[in-house]
C-alpha cells in the first residue's frame, strides 16, 4: 500500500523529447515505473529510452490506457499540456515546471477538481512510492527505501536530504510527495495527510514545510484527527520578510507566512517540530521505537 | 514585480477606473510646474513600500513655491530603506469617506479573493477582522456586477455609489486576471463629491507571467548585486551577515541559512544554485560569492540531479581563475560524491558529509558563534 501512485499506474511523459523529459524518463524506467508512452507533437513513431512517442495525449491514451502523466514542457506551454491531459482522461497529473503563471495554475487545479483528477505541483519534484518501485518526477532513485514513513514536502532537495537521512537511519518511506514551491499548487498538507491517514502502511508522517502562505497552519487543525504521529521540519527561520526565498511561494508577506506562526500552530496540536533537518530522523526513530 | 503607484494608476485609468489628475516629477522644478497646472496637490514619494504617509513621504503644496520646498524635503530622502528619486504630484482631494478594495490570490483556496472594507485608509492588516468583507471567486465564473452589489451592500453604500463600486470591482478583477496581477489594491478608495476615486493603488505582477506582458515597464527591486545575480538566472537574496552561502534548491538554501544561524553565525545571502546545477552556473554563482568579500564561504550540496563532481569542478575552476581568499567549507553528498570529494581533497579542500558539522565549522572559521 501507498498513496497517490501505485505500481500498476500507467504513466505517460509530456515533453519526453526535451533534455529533462528524456533524462528523467530513463530514470523513471530504471526505477521500475510503468512508463508506457511519451508526447512530443510531430515526433510520433520515435522512441525514447524504449518508450514510444506519440503526437497527442489522445493517441497515447488510446494506445496505452495511461491514466497518469508527468509534464516537462516549458512553463509557457504548461497550461495547454495540463488541459490536454485532463480532457483526455488523465487522473494523476504531476507538473514539474517552475515559473508557471499563477493564473494558469488556478485554472489547472480548478479544472482538475471539476474532473476529479489529482494534480501534484507545479514546481514539484514529484511523487515516489519505493515499496512499489514506481515514481513520477525528478528525484534521485538511490536515496529511498520502502518503509513506514510518509513524507510530504514543499521543497525538492531539502526533502532528498531528509529522505536520505531517514533511509540511513533504517527508516524507509511509504510514499514521498512534493507539493511544489509555488503559491498555488494542487495538493496541500491536508489532502496528502488525509491520504496517509487512509494508508495502513504509513505509521508516521514527516512534514517538510517552509515560510510563506498558511498551508502548515491549516494542516494543524487536521493533524488533530490524523491518528498518526507527525514530525515537522520547517525551513526559513533566517529569512527576512518581503523577500522571495527561491520558491515563488516562499515569502513572508505583510506579516503572514512566518515560521513562528507555523511552528506554534503545529506544536499546539502535538506535532513534534524540530529546528534542524538532521533532527528529523532521530525524532521519527524515537516515536516509532 | 511591484509597480510604482503612478504606474499602477496608469493601468487603473486605462481600465476605466477614476484616478485623480497627476504627473510624475523628478525635480522640485518639475513638481512646481505640475502644481501650477493642477492646483493644490499631494507630493507623493514613489517607493515600493506601504505606509509612506506616516514615514513623511507624502506632503502637500498649494502653490508652486510650496511645491519646490516640499519636493526638496522628499526627493533624496531615505524612506524605509528606499531612496526617493521620483515624486507623483497629484491633485489634492476633498475626501468624504475612505474605503478599501483589493483582488489577490487565496493560496489555500486556490482561488481569486476579493477583499473590501468600509474602513479604508490604513494598511489592511491593521483593520479589525470583522470589518473586512472577503469573497472567494470561482475563476470559471469571474466577477460579475452582482458580487460588487453584494459587497457594496455589506459596506452600507447607497445606490449611486453602490453601482459605481460594482462597476469598479468588475474592472479591478479584469486587471487581476488578464494582467496576471498577484495583487491589485486600491487603498484608500475615496468618495469625493459622491463619486469613487482611486486615491492610492498597488499593483504587483506575477514574475512568472511577465513573458506575456511586454506592456509592463520592468521595475527592479533590491540591490545592484541582486540584479546581477538574478540576471544569471539564480535566486539570490542579500542578507546582513558575513558568511556567504550557496546551496542547491530553495529549501536546502533556506535550511543552510537556518543551520548557520543555529550555530551562532550570520549568513550574508541566500543563493539557490538550482536543483540540477551544472559546472558553469555553479562556478558563476561561486564567483559572485567570492566577490562579496565574506569572512567565509559555505557550499552545501545534496547531489540528486546535481552531480558532486560537477560542483567540485566548479569550485576548482574558480579557485584557479580568481582564487578563493577566504575559508571555504564544502559539504558534498549524493550522486558522484566520492569522485567530487577526491577532486577537492587533491586540491587540499576538505569536504564534509554531515550538514551539521559543516555548518558548525564554517561558523568557527568565520570567527563567529557561541
Amino acid at each position: 500500500m501507498a498513496i497517490l501512485l501505485r505500481s500498476e499506474d500507467k504513466i505517460i511523459v509530456q515533453g519526453i523529447t526535451g533534455n529533462q523529459g528524456r533524462f528523467h524518463t530513463g530514470q523513471m524506467v530504471a526505477y521500475g515505473a510503468k512508463v508506457v508512452g511519451g508526447i512530443s507533437p510531430g515526433k510520433a513513431g520515435q522512441q525514447v529510452e524504449g518508450v514510444p512517442v506519440f503526437d497527442t495525449v489522445r493517441q497515447a491514451v488510446a494506445a496505452t490506457g495511461a491514466t497518469a502523466s508527468v509534464v516537462f514542457v516549458p512553463a509557457a506551454f504548461a497550461k495547454d499540456a495540463a488541459y490536454e491531459a485532463l480532457e483526455n482522461g488523465i487522473r494523476l497529473l504531476v507538473m514539474i515546471p517552475e515559473h508557471i503563471p499563477v493564473q494558469d495554475s488556478i485554472d489547472i487545479v480548478t479544472r482538475a477538481q471539476a474532473l476529479g483528477a489529482v494534480v501534484i505541483g507545479p514546481n514539484t519534484f514529484g511523487v515516489i512510492t519505493p515499496g512499489e518501485k514506481t515514481k513520477m518526477g525528478i528525484m534521485p532513485n538511490h536515496i529511498y527505501r520502502p518503509g513506514p514513513v510518509g513524507v510530504v514536502a514543499r521543497s525538492g532537495t531539502l526533502s532528498y536530504e531528509i529522505a536520505f537521512s531517514l533511509t540511513n537511519a533504517g527508516l524507509g518511506q511509504s510514499t514521498v510527495v512534493g507539493m511544489g514551491g509555488d503559491p498555488v499548487v494542487g495538493q496541500n498538507f491536508i489532502s496528502v495527510l488525509e491520504a496517509f491517514h487512509q494508508d495502513p502502511e504509513t505509521k508516521a508522517v514527516v512534514m517538510v514545510g517552509e515560510i510563506g502562505g498558511s498551508a502548515e497552519e491549516e494542516a494543524a487543525e487536521y493533524v488533530k484527527t490524523l491518528g498518526k504521529p507527525v514530525v515537522a521540519y520547517l525551513a526559513g527561520r533566517a529569512a527576512p520578510p518581503g523577500k522571495r526565498m527561491g520558491h515563488a511561494g516562499a515569502i513572508i508577506e505583510r506579516g503572514r507566512g512566518t515560521l513562528d506562526s507555523k511552528e506554534r500552530a503545529l506544536t499546539a496540536v502535538g506535532v513534534r517540530v524540530v529546528t534542524m533537518p538532521w533532527e528529523v530522523a532521530p525524532a521519527v526513530r524515537e516515536i516509532l521505537g | 514585480m511591484k509597480q510604482y503607484e503612478y504606474m499602477a494608476k496608469g493601468r487603473l485609468k486605462e481600465r476605466g477606473i477614476t484616478v485623480p489628475p497627476g504627473r510624475i516629477a523628478d525635480t522640485p522644478e518639475e513638481a512646481a510646474k505640475v502644481v501650477a497646472e493642477i492646483g493644490p496637490s499631494a507630493l507623493k514619494a514613489q517607493v515600493l513600500v506601504g505606509g509612506r504617509g506616516k514615514a513623511g513621504g507624502i506632503k502637500f503644496a498649494s502653490t508652486p513655491e510650496e511645491a519646490v520646498i516640499q519636493a526638496k524635503a522628499i526627493l533624496g530622502m531615505d524612506l524605509k530603506g528606499y531612496r526617493v528619486d521620483r515624486l507623483y504630484v497629484e491633485a489634492k482631494l476633498e475626501i468624504e469617506r475612505e474605503l478599501y478594495v483589493s483582488v489577490t490570490t487565496d493560496r489555500n483556496a486556490k482561488k481569486p479573493l476579493v477583499m473590501a472594507s468600509a474602513a479604508g485608509g490604513v494598511e489592511i492588516e491593521e483593520v479589525q477582522d470583522d470589518l473586512i468583507i472577503r469573497r472567494l471567486v470561482d475563476p470559471e465564473v469571474g466577477v460579475l456586477p452582482y458580487l460588487g452589489r453584494e459587497i457594496a451592500e455589506a459596506m452600507n453604500l447607497s445606490l449611486p455609489l453602490a453601482r459605481e463600486f460594482s462597476e469598479l470591482l468588475v474592472r479591478l478583477y479584469a486587471i487581476y486576471r488578464q494582467e496576471d496581477a498577484e495583487l491589485v489594491e486600491i487603498n484608500p478608495l475615496v468618495v469625493v463629491d459622491g463619486h469613487l476615486i482611486a486615491a492610492d493603488a498597488r499593483l504587483n505582477i506575477d514574475d512568472s507571467a511577465l513573458f506575456r506582458h511586454p506592456e509592463f515597464e520592468l521595475v527592479e527591486e533590491g540591490s545592484a548585486l541582486e540584479h546581477t545575480v538574478h540576471q544569471l538566472g539564480l535566486a539570490y537574496v542579500e542578507l546582513d551577515g558575513d558568511i556567504a552561502v550557496m546551496a542547491n534548491g530553495a529549501g536546502m538554501a533556506m535550511a543552510t541559512l537556518d543551520a548557520i544561524q543555529h550555530y551562532g553565525g550570520r549568513p550574508a545571502n541566500f543563493l539557490d544554485a538550482g536543483g540540477g546545477a551544472a559546472v558553469e552556473p555553479t562556478a558563476q554563482a561561486l564567483s559572485v560569492l567570492v566577490g562579496m568579500h565574506p569572512k567565509a564561504i559555505f557550499i552545501n550540496i545534496f547531489g540528486g540531479i546535481t552531480r558532486c563532481d560537477d560542483v567540485a569542478q566548479a569550485i576548482l575552476q574558480v579557485r584557479r581563475s580568481q582564487g578563493i581568499p577566504v575559508p571555504l567549507v564544502v559539504r558534498l553528498v549524493g550522486t558522484n560524491e566520492q569522485k567530487g570529494v577526491a577532486m577537492l581533497e587533491e586540491d587540499g579542500i576538505a569536504a564534509f558529509s554531515e550538514m551539521s558539522e559543516a555548518a558548525q565549522r564554517v561558523v568557527e572559521l568565520a570567527g563567529e558563534g557561541r
